[in-house]
């Protein structure tokens, strides 16, 4: 096993990120894994090779992917069809990652798509993208096309019983959709507004049926796992974690990109190895490690492990895994009011504290900005931080959004301080930076 | 009752539950916001409903939960997605659950406009008595509000949605609970909105809904607006909608003598929290400019009528009025039983006539007889609601007992939730529940009409076939439920497979609902209806059967056991009236124009009492104007035999007196007052119980007038400290005495007993901090009193086994269409073809054109197309009507309008001749 083999997800990508054709992906042991699977190995194994493997869901939240696969219901009395969604509604701020992986090798997530649908007996699977994706789906949409003609999609694959047949579906552009109960409910046709749970999607999911909802980087990991086994997988990890992670960096660093790491890789390795440090004559203030819903880190916490675990330990999450760089020269409120206005116009409006809050400190946010910020609205900011709190909204999406407010006014409440006291926001005026 | 479909698991269990310290014990399986509403706490919240459940939206109702008694912390969850479980500690007084709970009021009000002045719901507000209870008063954003574009939704309600609060009620109601397909949120983050995709009157016929569910004044009344009032200035009665015979409950309110609105009055039989929207905006009829205040009468034969005063109504009658056996009375199923009953006591009973058509005569006799001789009662539209499968029988609902139709949009969920039980998931968590459903089996609900109809979006199967072919298809299920139910031969292959199909499932139903009615005018369907519904029953199933009836008294008007209309006009020879006495009655509407015209010719003096004008009072030689329901009381039988009170909501407009008052009156000038020696309505009431033991209960229907707490009668007002009794203060600084009423336990006045009052005279629903419609009282109504349950039924089984010989045997031959002529079936419709709420004119204007309708190919045959003038003829009579193509009607059918006014009366059923025609 040489070098490639330490990264599985993007060994084979192409230099010129093209995507690989069928007959290349085949030509680099692309879809063995579903020979070997489908003819020797029983769902029940799969689901047990994935949960050896200690493989965490990279769609933020982390749950172990086995474990959830084996949830999923199964005998004769579960409703049919099963369905497997992919969620490829890759709208987190700062994060890109699930886009690198659709576009430059869609046959690696088909793959992983068949292994996951034989794992726990679906036979129809969506694949749900992003709006602004039309690359990534129609590079899907392709490779769908060439799958089907060469038998690894369709009826009786290879010649077993399982079915499977998948389909992309284009999301009408909502971040909201990226919570698998509305990307669920936007699926069957309805308003993108989150579910009450239980029931959980496993039991009941798409159009009443069980659906496994799994990221696309979580699920182009299964077919080097299936190929190389559990203890190779856990083996790549340098933490506490399993495997390789794409982890990226944008904000004002040299080179802002993604790269396969092992699971565990410090921040300051990502940002000064991989992105080439900050950019000349700036500093680091600090960084959201996991895209935009995740609290502020500082330069206390480069050497931080970025795993689940360790990242959760320092006081964020790993979430995505993608960081936005912050430096000294952009304005801290700025980026904060930035994000918040994101997750305001991203709120789908169920519940009160997300459709009304938000906007609320938007507004405040936009007049520390312009200057007309009042001294009581710091109290409101903090207050308001405390009251969109997970357990007090429907879902996750506003208490996400206070986690980089929450986190800058902990970091830099001076500098919003500065905002109110100096009637105008110091970045502007004198020209260093632009927020 | 309606929000126990909300609830799982043994209704009577209790556990017990810690509020603030406090141990109390509450209903096992609810929710812990109606726990807490039920104990009479106060906790704010929007997005539930008693009868939408919970969905979580608002984040009001949040209260702080502890794990044990040494968690101190807590956390804050909504009380309405938290199941009471036993031993929970909770706590709504926590500082930090009331500062949240002040915080989303906060939230809510940064875009509520603060409008409360000028908002017709100022004053009846849920926002204004949640923000009070949340305490929040002082506004910290300095930010502009948004706002938004209101749609024009008809004559019936007014828009203004920058009032909205995003509580999603609205759109729940609408979509999920009625069905409506024409309404919607649109939009997302802070610019939700609920409206249409375009501007347009609301089609739902459960439009007017919208208003008491909105909890803020988004939604409101546009007839009430037109003359509107606040709610604390309003005068309320207990009272029954007299737009159909379902019964639903209602509150009326009048201020300065015009009646204004008509708010839902909660039944959990009945109406529950819901009416239909002729039944809410038909009010406007009691303010019609066709009223009749003032006597009247034609000083001469065909000469013209004169307004006379009320003391000299009687001068003039003809020499030998009071002839014995010449004076003959037609009674109406649009009066109270009491108004029918004085009338018949005066006449004699062989002389009263049940003012009702030979046909719908007939039916109703039909109707009463299955019940009176069968096995299986009427159901409550709660119990329609509760059953897990329905059949439809012939019988257009939706236009003829809305509510009823409403029911069955609920009661076709009931298999489906069972998955949601399965799963543990309580039945109170709406949108869970929902999801859980939605790939399971609706119904199983069999919608068997002649033409298409409001339920097919739910039925698991529709036939459309003609009235004999539809009772055929109850006869053969019947049989098919239990074999000794006659059978029914040469059924085709496909009507058999349907047959084979549905009673599997009806036979694997535990509660199935017959609905049917007189509305397709076939006795045969009613038939029909009664077999399936016993065979049912003969095979241990909890079986009820339902007949609509056309009209509020419909019931009770047949209970009294008049004679049919068509052998009044046959009277001749010396059994020929001399005098006629119609009650409340338009002839025209119930026979050919010139037979009636013909009587009354034949008829020395007709003397009509009536509050409308219509074409009897104008043929009439004395009309005698009668209070309308709003300023009157009386009883009504439901089709259900529901027998209830409504009362007077404003006294007698001009001293109009109650239709049996007059009648007394007559008894008195004719000499037979003797047994009519009745100075109350209680007095009318127990001459009744007496006279016909049918109505025996009918005294236990609402306390009597002398009813009173602590001393006190029962305000129709609500209570105010100040400014009702400033009003003529300019002319008179005494406060006026209010009006006697000696007909009920209520006063025209604010002033009287406090506190709660049985329902069947609670004309309004109020308590200390609840003002709103929509907050139902800030408690759930289910906690009702047993003792003061004052549930009259009149009809029940006559027995209570089946016997084979006692199904209906007579199966009707297979509808065959004949050359050259069309079965004309009657089209009753929601709007227009109710005589008085037609008056309304918001109704007037939903009234559809009345048309005739043909299936595609009938048409094409005909040669003609939508829109073109139709001739019907049918007898003697015939009209035209432009054409309008229903693809769903069987060949050789045409629907006629029924009741629809304009249009010349035809007995419906029957065969006539279509042919193209322009010239009238």
């Amino acid at each position: 096993m040489g070098d490639c083999m330490e990264r599985p997800l993007t060994r084979h990508l192409r230099p010129d990120l093209e995507p690989l054709s069928i007959e290349e992906y085949e030509k680099a042991g692309g879809y063995q894994a579903v020979r070997m699977t489908l003819r020797e190995q029983t769902p029940q194994e799969v689901i047990g090779i994935v949960k050896d493997s200690g493989l965490r869901g990279r769609g933020g939240a982390g749950f172990p992917t086995g474990v959830k696969w084996g949830f999923v219901p199964s005998g004769p009395d579960v409703p049919s069809p099963k369905y497997l969604v992919v969620n490829g509604d890759e709208m987190e701020p700062g994060t890109f990652k699930d886009r690198l992986l659709l576009e430059g090798n869609p046959h690696q997530l088909l793959e992983g798509v068949i292994l996951a649908a034989y794992a726990i007996q679906a036979r129809v699977a969506f694949i749900f993208l992003r709006a602004e994706y039309g690359m990534a789906a129609r590079r899907m949409r392709r490779a769908i096309e060439e799958a089907q003609v060469k038998g690894w999609l369709g009826r009786r694959i290879l010649g077993t019983d399982f079915d499977l047949e998948v389909h992309v579906h284009g999301s009408a552009g909502r971040y909201i959709c990226g919570e698998e109960t509305a990307l669920l409910n936007s699926l069957e046709g309805r308003r993108a507004t989150p579910r009450s749970k239980p029931p959980f999607p496993l039991q009941v999911g798409l159009w009443g049926r069980p659906a496994l909802v799994n990221n696309v980087e979580t699920l182009c990991n299964i077919p080097a796992i299936l190929n190389n086994g559990a203890d190779w997988f856990k083996g790549l990890g340098r933490g506490g974690d399993a495997g390789t992670k794409i982890y990226g960096a944008s904000g004002k660093v040299r080179r802002p990109g993604l790269w396969e790491l092992p699971m565990g890789t410090t921040a300051r390795e990502i940002i000064e190895e991989h992105a080439g440090g900050m950019r000349d004559g700036l500093a680091l203030r600090g960084f959201l490690p996991g895209g935009a819903s995740t609290r502020f880190l500082t330069d206390q916490h480069l050497d931080v492990k970025l795993d689940f675990g360790s990242v959760e330990k320092a006081g964020s999450r790993l979430g995505t895994g993608t960081m936005i760089v912050l430096d000294d020269r952009t304005c801290p409120v700025g980026l904060a009011r930035n994000l918040v206005h994101f997750f305001a116009q991203e709120s789908c409006g169920w519940c009160t504290p997300c459709r009304e809050g938000l906007p609320w400190l938007v507004k405040i946010l936009s007049a520390l900005e312009a200057g007309e910020g009042q001294p009581e609205d710091l109290e409101i900011l903090r207050e308001q931080v405390g009251r969109i709190a997970p357990g007090h909204t429907y879902c996750a999406l506003a208490p996400g959004a206070m986690d980089p407010l929450g986190s800058a006014l902990d970091c830099f409440g001076d500098e919003f301080e500065r905002h109110i006291r100096e009637k105008r926001c110091p970045w502007k005026s004198d020209g260093r930076g632009t927020p | 009752m309606s929000v126990e479909v909300g609830w799982t698991g043994d209704a009577m269990s209790r556990v017990t539950i810690r509020v603030d310290g406090r141990i109390h014990a509450v209903k096992a399986g609810q929710n812990l916001l109606q726990a807490i509403l039920s104990l009479g706490l106060r906790l704010p919240y929007f997005c539930w409903h008693p009868a939408l459940n919970s969905v979580g939206a608002c984040r009001q109702c949040a209260v702080k939960q502890f794990k044990d008694e040494n968690d101190t912390r807590g956390r804050i969850v909504m009380a309405c997605m938290t199941p009471v479980t036993e031993g929970m500690r909770v706590s709504v007084e926590d500082p930090e659950a009331k500062a949240f709970r002040k915080g989303v009021i906060e939230w809510l009000m940064l875009n509520h406009p603060h409008d409360c002045p000028v908002c017709d719901e100022g004053g009846a507000c849920h926002l204004q008595d949640m923000t009070v209870m949340a305490e929040h008063s002082v506004r910290r954003s300095r930010f502009p509000k948004r706002t938004h574009r209101n749609q024009n939704l008809g004559p019936f309600l007014h828009h203004e949605m920058n009032r909205c609060i995003q509580c999603y009620r609205c759109v729940r109601f609408y979509r999920d609970y009625a069905g409506g397909r024409d309404f919607d949120v649109l939009g997302a983050h802070d610019r939700v909105y609920f409206g249409r995709h375009e501007e347009g009157t609301l089609e739902s016929p459960f439009s007017g809904n919208l208003v008491e569910v909105c909890p803020t004044g988004v939604f409101t009344d546009k007839t009430f607006r037109k003359h509107y009032t606040r709610k604390w200035d309003l005068q309320f009665a207990p009272s029954v909608c007299p737009s159909c015979a379902v019964g639903c409950n209602t509150s009326p309110g009048e201020r300065y003598g015009t009646v204004r609105c008509v708010l839902n009055r909660f039944n959990p039989d009945v109406n529950g929290y819901f009416l239909c929207d002729r039944g809410r905006f038909g009010y406007e009829q009691v303010n019609s400019d066709r009223r009749i205040l003032k006597p009247l009468r034609r000083m001469e034969k065909k000469g013209t009528l004169v307004p006379v005063e009320a003391g000299t109504a009687f001068e003039g009658l003809p020499e030998g009025f009071s002839d014995p056996g010449r004076v003959i009375g037609i009674g109406s199923p649009r009066a109270s039983l009491e108004a029918n009953f004085a009338l018949r006591t005066l006449v004699g009973p062989e002389c009263f006539y049940a003012g009702v058509s030979s046909g719908e005569y007939r039916l109703t006799r039909t109707v009463l007889q299955i019940f009176r001789e069968g096995t299986v009662r009427a159901p409550s539209v709660a119990e329609i609601e509760q059953c897990d499968a329905v059949v439809v029988l012939g019988e257009d609902l939706t236009n003829g007992a809305p509510r009823v139709a409403l029911a069955v949009r609920q009661s076709v969920r009931n298999k489906p939730m069972e998955r949601a039980d399965r799963l543990a998931i309580p039945r109170w968590d709406d949108a869970a529940v929902r999801n859980c459903a939605q790939s399971e089996k609706k119904g199983p609900l069999l919608v068997a009409t002649p033409s298409a109809d409001s339920l097919d979006d739910l039925a698991s199967w529709q036939y459309r076939a003609a009235p004999p072919d539809v009772a055929r298809l109850g006869f053969a299920l019947a049989h098919a439920v239990c074999p000794d139910a006659p059978a029914i031969a040469d059924l085709s292959e496909g009507v058999q497979r349907l047959v084979d199909e549905v009673a599997q499932a009806l036979v694997g139903s535990e509660k199935v609902a017959v609905l049917t009615g007189v509305g397709c005018g076939c006795e045969d369907v009613l038939r029909a209806a009664a077999n399936l519904a016993w065979a049912l029953k003969a095979r241990e199933k909890d079986a009820y059967l339902y007949c609509a009836l056309p009209e509020r008294n419909s019931m009770g008007l047949a209970l009294l056991e008049g004679q049919d209309l068509e052998a009044a006009f046959q009277l001749t020879g010396t059994s020929a009236p001399r005098t006629v006495l119609v009650l409340e009655n338009d002839l025209f509407r119930r026979a050919d124009v010139g037979t009636v015209t013909e009587f009354f010719d034949r008829v020395e003096h007709v003397v009509a009492i009536d509050c409308f004008e219509t074409a009897t009072t104008q043929q009439a030689d004395r009309v005698l104007p009668a209070a309308p329901f709003t300023e009157t009381a009386g009883t009504l039988v439901s089709a259900e035999g529901r027998a209830q009170r409504f009362f007077a909501c404003l006294p007698p407009k001009e001293g109009v007196p109650d239709a049996w008052r007059w009648v007394c009156d007559l008894a008195r000038c004719l000499g037979r007052s003797e047994s009519m020696a009745w100075e109350t309505l209680d007095d009318v009431i127990a001459s009744l119980a007496q006279a016909l033991p049918a109505f025996e209960a009918v005294v236990r229907v609402a306390p009597p007038a002398c009813f009173r707490i602590n001393g006190q009668k029962i305000p129709r007002q609500p209570w105010r400290s100040s400014g009702r009794t400033a009003l003529q203060a300019h002319r008179n600084l005494h406060e006026p005495a209010p009006p006697d009423d000696p007909d009920s336990p209520l006063a025209f006045s604010m002033e009287g007993c406090e506190g709660s009052v049985p329902d069947a005279v609670r004309p309004f629903s109020w308590t200390p901090g609840w003002n709103s419609a929509s907050g139902s009282g800030g408690h759930t109504d289910d906690e009702t009193n047993p003792e003061e349950a004052s549930e009259v039924l009149l009809i029940g089984p006559g027995r209570d086994v089946v016997s084979p010989g006692r199904f209906f045997d007579l199966i009707p031959a297979a509808f065959e269409r004949r050359p050259g002529e069309w079965l004309l079936v009657p089209s009753y419709r929601l709007f227009g073809s109710e005589e008085l709420s037609a008056l309304a004119p918001a109704i007037a204007e939903r009234i559809e054109k009345p048309c005739l309708s043909l299936n595609t190919r009938d048409a094409e045959a005909l040669g003609c197309g939508g829109g073109d003038e139709i001739r019907v003829t049918a007898g003697s009579r015939s009209f035209c009507l432009p054409l309008v193509i229903e693809p769903s009607l069987p060949a050789g059918v045409a629907g006629v309008p029924s009741g629809v006014s304009g249009l010349k009366w035809m007995a419906l059923p029957q065969w006539g001749r279509i042919a193209p025609g322009g010239t009238k």
